[in-house]
């Protein structure tokens, strides 16, 4: 049954104007679930002209660093991004190019962008131009502060966005700065959020039969992430201070050093049957009934030496042994694993986690799947990222109704293509 | 159809939500829910609750299980029912409530539902339209489905650890709670998909969310780069990528004395060109060091000591201010109380200020987006317990003799 399931999306239409990453992973999830997701590019916006092998070896996405005759179809991070969407192109500066997406609006259900505030109206697209083309229509804009206030010209990135939500304010090394996360972490965040405010505002037009604007700021997504901590200041009256990977009721916990180069394990004790399982699953060494180890309290107080302690225990260990050994003795702990390692984890890949796509141009690639799992109408891999400008017979010519000849005349005149153009 | 005045308070009133939740990743959903107008019905433990009542930060540091913070922000707008779901009156309880139920949220450890005879194959035999949402660490499958995590353990094991923090040091995990959150909005979306599905399926499902593949879904570039070539993503410290100045750099204190400390977000050619005049440094791009923002980042401690004094000169305002005019990605280093003085989330209306008998009236962070026909609805968490007679009374039509008997029992 679930095999064959149509997907819980079937028959939404989204407009993808969106870029990079954070408007990207909303539409990959949506188009994972059974969306028809037409990613909508400039070829202005879709990069540089030119990838050199050297270029592409610093950069490590293109298949075995070969950029290839068509370097934006074999990116392997806009493969990602673009699995089970179709694309088109259109220069949305020409009066054409708006005129034909304005005729889309009027046939689907969802518009989502994040670009700045500016870029829209630039183009003369708004809510409002945009409900009186299509009143059931969704429109999702998620700039990074907001399309108004003081800081909606901010030119802004998931990058600082981080330092300016607080979520970098809690990671750091022990008394240090604020440290960003290495993944751009409000980008997907931020995706996730538009995915649920999209879905809410599908579900509510199922029953009013009326679309809405959808105004997301980044910023606050990651404000929204750390709330409990901005409540947590005004009962308290405390700023958390930056402790590493310490905690403050659990120790020892921290990531520890392993044999091999850059192996780590991450250990969590907390409670004192925890402590106490700890001692024992390590063999009862002589210092762990240190009475400075004795409580929990005394544990937190002598933290430096206790880590040095469980260093020493875990240096000459495997870090899967390590974990293996403490799980199976009830204690949290985990590999610090790396990309190698999280692709090849046992767990993940036999829960089927990791999804292959086959790609015209770049070969098969193993992408994450979809976390969303869903008994009867499960997500799926429909099909992989498609080319650039792959979709137009479909969508300018079977939705729009567009002749060949009006097709090949767009191409001509440049409103559409194949080829991204030099950026100025 | 109806129309947006008849829906109430908010796009999901028709909804009714059983929240099983403890700590952290249920209890985010339940409240996004429960912030579009569902009736989410939080179910805690008789006499202690949820533990995140235990957890804090609490009001002058001492313990109370109806002020701690994490609870607080985590149950706004719920109400508080009481049930020992481990014996069989409150199991039964619960099944006569979820024939009345569209979700039902559970974060428990795999297994623990079915032990106490609540599984999905039970539940939807007593209402096949039922969603049921489990949000576990690793899933309901797999060889580590029983294996314990907390914030960090999540972080190592789903692959988002191993490139924060400093190439020389060991990784960094965060404080908080991401991978809970994380997960809280797989479900939250998860559970609207299936609601979706229903209107046209007519039957509910099962949603299986595991927080180590949320957390594995948020870093595709570290798993982009070892499908396309091999390469294994590294720590690069407090920068980001391959490319500098991306990164948090300190500046002139302000003038109450905070240390100053600005983000920089500078990666493109263009915009590093401008900032260099800026700085009036502009001879640095014929440094082949600093040619550009990929050279730069190879070079970046030079780099940054050679900026250091102009940064030094400057507060932090005048950074962002000065880059932002050149439309040069800057921001502000915000720790959590300096967000509750931001002027753009004033002007968004972000806080909310919440009321509640026990902790007061404090801001609390709202969802980041508006809904122009649906706006969120912010009401304080329950107390613990607090609409135990009213749900039971009005949703499964018990009298006093009843509930007296349920209290007594310890039951509820």
């Amino acid at each position: 049954m679930a095999a064959t399931a149509k997907g819980p999306l079937d028959g939404v239409r989204v407009l993808d104007l969106s870029r990079v990453w954070a408007g990207p992973h909303c539409t990959r999830i949506l188009a994972d679930l059974g969306a028809e997701v037409i990613h909508i590019s400039g070829r202005r916006l879709v990069g540089r002209r030119e990838v050199t092998r050297e270029t592409a070896k610093v950069l490590g996405t293109y298949p075995d660093n070969d950029p290839g005759e068509r370097h934006w179809n074999r990116n392997v991070l806009n493969n990602d991004m673009g699995r089970n969407k179709l694309d088109i192109t259109l220069e949305l500066n020409t009066e054409r190019g708006v005129e034909l997406f304005k005729r889309l609006v009027k046939i689907s259900d969802i518009v989502i962008e994040n670009y700045s505030p500016r870029v829209m109206p630039n183009l003369g697209i708004n809510y409002s131009v945009l409900k009186a083309i299509n009143p059931a229509i969704i429109y999702c804009s998620m700039p990074g502060y907001g399309p108004e206030g003081p800081f909606h010209h901010f030119v802004s990135y998931g990058t600082t966005i981080d330092p300016h939500s607080g979520l970098a304010s809690r990671m750091g090394y022990p008394g240090e700065e604020p440290h960003m996360s290495g993944n751009a972490y409000p980008d997907p965040a931020s995706g996730m959020f538009a995915t649920g405010a999209i879905m809410t505002a599908l579900f509510s037009r199922y029953r009013t039969g009326k679309g809405q604007h959808i105004s997301l700021a980044q910023a606050e997504s990651g404000t929204a992430l750390t709330g409990e901590a901005s409540l947590g200041y005004q009962l308290s009256g405390e700023v958390p201070p930056r402790i590493g990977n310490g905690h403050v009721r659990k120790a020892p916990h921290g990531a520890y050093p392993c044999k091999g180069d850059d192996k780590w394990v991450a250990i969590s004790v907390g409670t004192e049957a925890q402590w106490t399982n700890f001692r024992d699953a390590i063999g009862e060494p002589g210092w762990a009934v240190d009475e400075r180890y004795l409580t929990l309290e005394g544990r937190l107080q002598h933290q430096p030496e206790l880590d040095g302690h469980v260093a020493d225990w875990t240096r000459s260990r495997d870090a899967y042994d390590a974990m293996r050994l403490l799980q199976d003795a009830g204690i949290a702990a985990g590999v610090v694993v790396n990309a190698d390692e999280l692709m090849n984890d046992e767990h993940l890949n036999q829960r089927r986690f990791f999804w292959k796509f086959d790609h015209p141009e770049a070969g098969v690639q193993t992408h994450a799947g979809q976390p969303i799992r869903l008994s009867e109408t499960p997500a799926r891999h429909y099909r992989s990222a498609p080319t650039l400008g792959q979709h137009h017979p479909y969508v300018l010519g079977e939705l729009l109704g567009l002749s060949d000849d009006e097709i090949t005349d767009l191409e001509e005149t440049g409103i559409i293509g194949y080829t991204p153009l030099v950026r100025e | 159809m109806a129309t947006v005045s008849e829906l109430g308070n908010g796009a999901l009133a028709e909804l009714t939500v059983l929240d099983l939740s403890h700590y952290v990743a249920g209890a985010y959903c339940g409240k996004l829910l429960a912030a579009f107008g569902a009736e989410v019905i939080k179910i805690e433990a008789p006499g202690v609750g949820d533990g995140a009542r235990q957890v804090g930060p609490f009001p002058d540091r001492s313990p109370d299980p109806e002020a701690s913070a994490l609870y607080l922000y985590l149950n706004t707008g719920k109400k508080g029912l009481t049930l020992d779901l481990a014996s069989e009156g409150g199991a039964a309880i619960l099944k006569e409530l979820v024939t009345q139920a569209d979700v039902l949220i559970e974060n428990f450890a795999p297994g623990i539902m079915e032990s106490m005879g609540l599984d999905y194959a039970t539940l939807s035999a007593i209402n096949p339209r039922l969603v049921m949402a489990s949000i576990s660490n690793f899933g309901q499958s797999g060889p580590y489905r029983d294996y314990r995590a907390d914030t960090m353990v999540e972080m190592a094991l789903s692959g988002q650890m191993y490139v924060n923090g400093d190439p020389e040091r060991e990784p960094l995990s965060s404080t908080g709670y991401q991978p809970s959150y994380q997960s809280a909005l797989y479900a939250y979306s998860g559970i609207m998909a299936a609601l979706i599905a229903r209107d046209r399926d007519d039957r509910g499902q099962y949603l299986d969310v595991s927080i180590q593949e949320a957390m594995a879904s948020e870093h595709q570039f570290t798993l982009n780069g070892f499908t396309a070539s091999g390469k294994i993503r590294m720590r690069s410290g407090n920068r980001y990528g391959s490319v500098h100045p991306t990164t948090i750099l300190p500046c002139k204190a302000d003038d109450n004395g905070k240390p100053g400390l600005v983000s920089l977000g500078i990666s493109d050619p263009t915009q590093y060109v401008l900032f260099l005049q800026l700085l009036d440094m502009s001879e640095l791009l014929d440094d082949p060091r600093f040619a550009n923002p990929q050279m730069c980042a190879v070079n970046y401690r030079d780099f940054d000591a050679l900026i250091s004094s102009w940064f030094m000169d400057h507060t932090a305002e005048e950074i962002v201010n000065a880059l932002q005019d050149n439309r040069i990605p800057a921001a502000f280093v915000n720790e959590v109380s300096d967000v509750l003085d931001d002027p753009q989330y004033e002007f968004r209306g972000f806080w909310k200020e919440i009321d509640h008998p026990v902790a007061g009236s404090h801001r609390y962070a709202g969802l980041p987006y508006h809904l122009t026909e649906a706006p969120p609805v912010y009401e304080r968490a329950n107390l613990l317990g607090e609409h135990t007679d009213e749900v039971l009374r009005e949703k499964l039509g018990y009298d006093s003799d009843r509930l007296g008997q349920l209290r007594e029992g310890g039951v509820i």
